[in-house]
């Protein structure tokens, strides 16, 4: 039996969608089978993400409501045929689905697939209560910025209030030359302050703007340096033990380079 | 020089904004949490009273305990109006 896991922030625009989109190519492409769920319902954003918005016939309403099998609603994927998406309604609003109806399709998707995940929408209203309430496991994306973390800390509160097991974080949007300047945050000090698990660091990438033009998660891009970041926290998810580079905010930039040739700190 | 070379290894006291915005998380998550868990704030209060009530009678519906800013820092600020000390710690009148 597969696992259910939702990614959220509270906070919109941190990357939720983006890392659904990665995550799901990542372990895909890794053999896994994946179901990748919009619950984004009235903003679905998903599809177009994975290049997939030409294929829709059914969604996640017409599933619950029973106007379509979930089998009939699911869209395979173009590259993968262990990756399906069932998009979310854009017509319908969050209320057209009750936690319950969640629970019951994510329990019946989960006996398919090796992994089932939620892209949770913005806030911390029905839309966030319908996308957890099928998950037993979190994953709290956040950007280092002072409203998104603050945003994070809360969702982080809400998950602990629900007796769902502590989430795991992954900071998106990380750049290097803002950290070394001193005018971002870094690692220690998000974690230092929302005290739970780091499962990955995703740095500012523009090839997450051009894959996302052209509907092609760069998880799929050897070359994309958050790409890789997103293949890191695939294999983390499968229970491999991956490193987070120390240096992750540093990696690839000159002078993190001649800094540890030269031994600074 | 060596200035110059600590500046390129971004060693240089750090001016950056980012003590500012971990300062003012800090800050701003201790007042989210308090007022976020109202449950969590009557436990404390209970327990508080439990203890000054072993070395004092208080004016139990008027005490008021809350969180305060204090420039760089939270207070936790506690106005609990005193009937009397007790004559002996534990010495309870019940
Ligand atoms: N690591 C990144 N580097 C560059 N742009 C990013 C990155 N992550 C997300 N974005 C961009 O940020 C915007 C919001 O991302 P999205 O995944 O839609 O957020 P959410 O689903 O949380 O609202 C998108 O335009 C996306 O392309
Ligand atoms: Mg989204």
């Amino acid at each position: 039996m597969g696992e259910v896991i939702v990614i959220t922030s509270g906070k919109g625009g941190v990357g939720k969608t983006t890392t659904s989109a990665n995550l799901g190519a990542a372990l895909a492409a890794q053999g896994r089978s994946v179901v990748l769920v919009d619950a984004d319902i009235g903003l679905r954003n998903l599809d177009v993400v994975m290049g997939l918005e030409n294929r829709i016939v059914y969604d996640l309403v017409d599933v619950v409501e029973g106007y379509a099998r979930v089998r009939q609603a699911l869209i395979r994927d173009k590259r993968f045929e262990n990756l399906c998406l069932l998009p979310a309604a854009q017509t319908k609003d969050k209320t057209a689905v009750s936690p319950d109806q969640m629970r019951a399709l994510c329990h019946e998707l989960r006996e398919e697939f090796d992994f089932v995940l939620v892209d949770s929408p913005a806030g911390i209203e029905q839309g966030f209560r319908n996308a957890i309430a099928g998950a037993e496991q979190a994953l709290v994306v956040a950007t280092p910025e002072v409203s998104s973390v603050r945003d994070a800390d809360r969702i982080i509160g809400l998950l602990e209030a629900e007796r769902m097991p502590p989430p795991r974080l992954i900071i998106n949007r990380m750049r290097a030359s803002m950290v070394r300047r001193g005018d971002m945050m870094d690692i220690s000090d998000i974690i230092d302050i929302l005290a739970i698990e780091l499962i990955g660091v995703v740095p500012e990438d523009e090839a997450i703007v051009v894959s996302t033009n052209r509907g092609e998660p760069a998880a799929l891009l050897p070359s994309s340096r958050a790409g890789a970041a997103y293949r890191d926290i695939a294999r983390r998810l499968r229970g491999e033990s991956v490193p987070i580079a120390a240096s992750a905010a540093q990696e690839g930039s000159l002078f993190g380079r001649l800094r540890r040739l030269l031994g600074a700190r | 020089m060596m200035e110059l070379i600590n500046r390129l290894l971004g060693r240089q006291p750090s001016p950056g904004s980012k003590d500012v915005a971990r300062e003012r998380l800090r800050l701003v998550l201790v007042q989210d949490r308090a007022s976020i868990a109202p449950s969590l704030w009557g436990a404390l209060k209970e327990d508080l009273l439990a203890v000054i009530r072993r070395y004092l009678e208080v004016d139990e519906d008027a005490v008021d305990v809350q969180l305060e800013r204090e420039g760089e820092a939270m207070a936790l600020v506690a106005n609990i109006p005193v009937r009397r000390f007790r004559r002996a710690a534990g010495d309870n009148p019940e």
